[in-house]
């Protein structure tokens, strides 16, 4: 499916971008590509939610985004720096601009919560300072002011392991906006919490970084949160983008377009 | 007919197949040791003169005599210090030794080298290795201690590699996304996941090389062993059993303290 489904021409694109993606492709074998020429632009501020089949490339394009993923070619520009083709510490430098909150967490699970909140800071402090957990007095206050607010004031000194799912991605939270991101990527972070939970969790993401002013890109498999929280909806299927636009453009032909078939609607 | 009623074919149906290249693997097996002991001549009646010899020994062996308690005490504490030199210098090589040869963290040309590297500290026994550094660097504990160097390298390198190996990558992206480099990453990501585990496995090291370092002494290394092999060739057997009881205690203590340790990091 190639032609873009545009209900009306996004908001966002009228405000300054923090992030510019042009053609890009991804190949994992070379003549089969998972995402085929995504052009992309996420405005400064905000929730803009993928959503879209398995499969489709979503967990992809935004690894490529923070380069946990190569791209194969194509443009990724946040805020002016060019991210592809960045290496060692130009790379490392970029990717501390970007915070990360995963599906299943990814929480060093034999840390403390601390631990794993100020990891979020490694890009900024020299080895001898994480190694020896010496990090500078404002970021301490700044993990407990971030543990104060996801809601887990006290558990600073207990391991991730002994964390319920929903504890450990608020932590996961705390985590990404400890590298105070210019932009948050959020790869599924609700699929693995039970629904409550589910919005719970997505309620305190879009309230902390609407209060940092970090825009935010999560692929999201439940199309009506998607729908609640997001300024903007991305649709993708078979590797392109198939719908853009706000969430009250969203029509049911779009979601048969995008996911195929009709009955499970 | 009801669904749980088997049908005349379902009770013909075989729900395990037999296994014949496994019964005939088990045959061959058992064929092989028969003919092999023939060719041996490992008899009945050569057990029976072999257990009496046996216990002419041990006769000689009581009451184990302590009265040159000093060469002993002198022998024993040799052993100590090579296995604890040993396994501290071996330890300290094996872990950028373990983390350059981990699969899912270096590339392959690293990787592979390096693993080699570890396979030929493995493929040789340490009596062996320490007969060639007796050869190399002449008698005494230094050349005892190169050889367990090389044994807990070619160990522990590798355990340390297929722990590392186990670990989840998942811990490993999320630090990476933070904009960590090489040493963050094994400090943050990697270490914690395998620190229990490899503690673990340089105390079994460490109870292994003070097993071993009795026997080096036997080809010229130092330890205990030279003692040993000494009173055994002088037909001091009651000396020899004395030494025997020392080494068996001291293995039984050190097991007894790093079963303490391991239970406590649990």
């Amino acid at each position: 499916m190639s032609a873009t489904l545009t209900a009306a021409p996004p908001p966002a694109t009228r405000l300054e971008h923090a992030l510019e993606i042009r053609g890009l492709f991804k190949e994992y074998t070379a003549g089969k590509p998972v995402l085929k020429g995504i052009d992309l632009a996420v405005a400064a501020e905000g929730i803009t939610a993928i959503i879209g089949p398995s499969g489709t490339g979503k967990s992809t394009l935004l690894r490529c985004i923070n380069r946990l993923v190569e791209p194969t070619r194509g443009e990724i520009r946040l805020r002016g720096t060019e991210l592809t083709g960045l290496r060692g510490r130009d790379l490392r430098l970029a990717r501390r601009r970007i915070g990360m909150v995963f599906q299943e967490y990814n929480l060093v699970e034999r840390l403390t919560v601390m631990e794993n909140v100020l990891s979020g800071r490694l890009g900024y402090v020299p080895f001898w300072r994480a190694w020896l957990r010496k990090y500078p007095e404002a970021d301490i206050q700044r993990a407990f002011m971030l543990l104060d607010a996801v809601g887990l004031p006290e558990h600073a000194t207990r391991r991730a392991d002994a964390l319920s799912g929903g504890q450990r991605q608020r932590v996961g939270i705390a985590r990404a906006l400890m590298q105070r991101p210019e932009i948050l990527l959020a790869d599924e972070p609700t699929s693995s919490l039970d629904p409550r939970t589910a919005v719970e969790v997505l309620e305190l993401l879009a309230k902390l970084t609407a209060a940092e002013n970090v825009p935010v890109i999560i692929n999201i498999h439940n199309v009506d949160l998607a729908k609640r929280y997001a300024r903007r909806i991305v649709g993708m299927a078979g590797g392109s983008v198939i719908f853009d636009g706000p969430p009250e453009a969203l029509q049911t032909h779009h979601l048969q377009a995008i996911y195929g078939g009709e009955d499970w609607l | 007919m009801s669904a749980t009623h088997p049908s005349p074919e379902a009770a013909r149906r075989v729900a395990f197949a037999p296994n014949w290249p496994m019964r005939l693997a088990l045959l061959a097996i058992v064929a092989y040791a028969i003919w092999a002991s023939s060719r041996l001549g490992l008899s009945w009646d050569r057990l029976g003169h072999g257990l009496g010899e046996g216990g002419r020994l041990l006769a000689r062996m009581v009451p184990p005599n302590f009265e040159r308690w000093g060469l002993l005490l002198e022998g024993m504490l040799e052993s100590l210090q090579i296995a604890v030199l040993a396994s501290a210098i071996g330890i300290a090589i094996s872990l950028p030794l373990g983390v350059l040869a981990a699969r899912n963290l270096s590339p392959w040309w690293i990787s592979g080298p390096v693993r080699a590297v570890i396979a030929v500290c493995r493929s040789l026994h340490y009596v062996i290795v320490a007969i060639l550094f007796v050869k190399a660097i002449g008698f005494g504990a230094l050349a005892g201690t190169a050889a367990l160097v090389v044994a807990s390298v070619g160990f522990i390198a590798k355990l340390f590699a297929e722990a590392i190996e186990e670990i989840s990558m998942k811990q490993v992206e999320a630090i990476r996304a933070t904009g960590a480099g090489v040493m963050k990453v094994l400090a943050y990501a990697v270490l914690p996941q395998v620190a229990s585990r490899f503690i673990g496995f340089c105390l079994y090291q460490l109870d292994s090389n003070l097993r071993n370092s009795t026997l080096v002494g036997i080809v010229g290394a130092g330890g205990i062993g030279g003692t040993l092999f000494a009173a055994f060739k002088r037909f001091d057997y009651d000396f020899v059993a004395a030494i025997l009881l020392s080494i068996i205690a001291l293995i039984f203590l050190a097991e007894i303290i790093s079963g303490r340790v391991r239970a406590a990091l649990r």
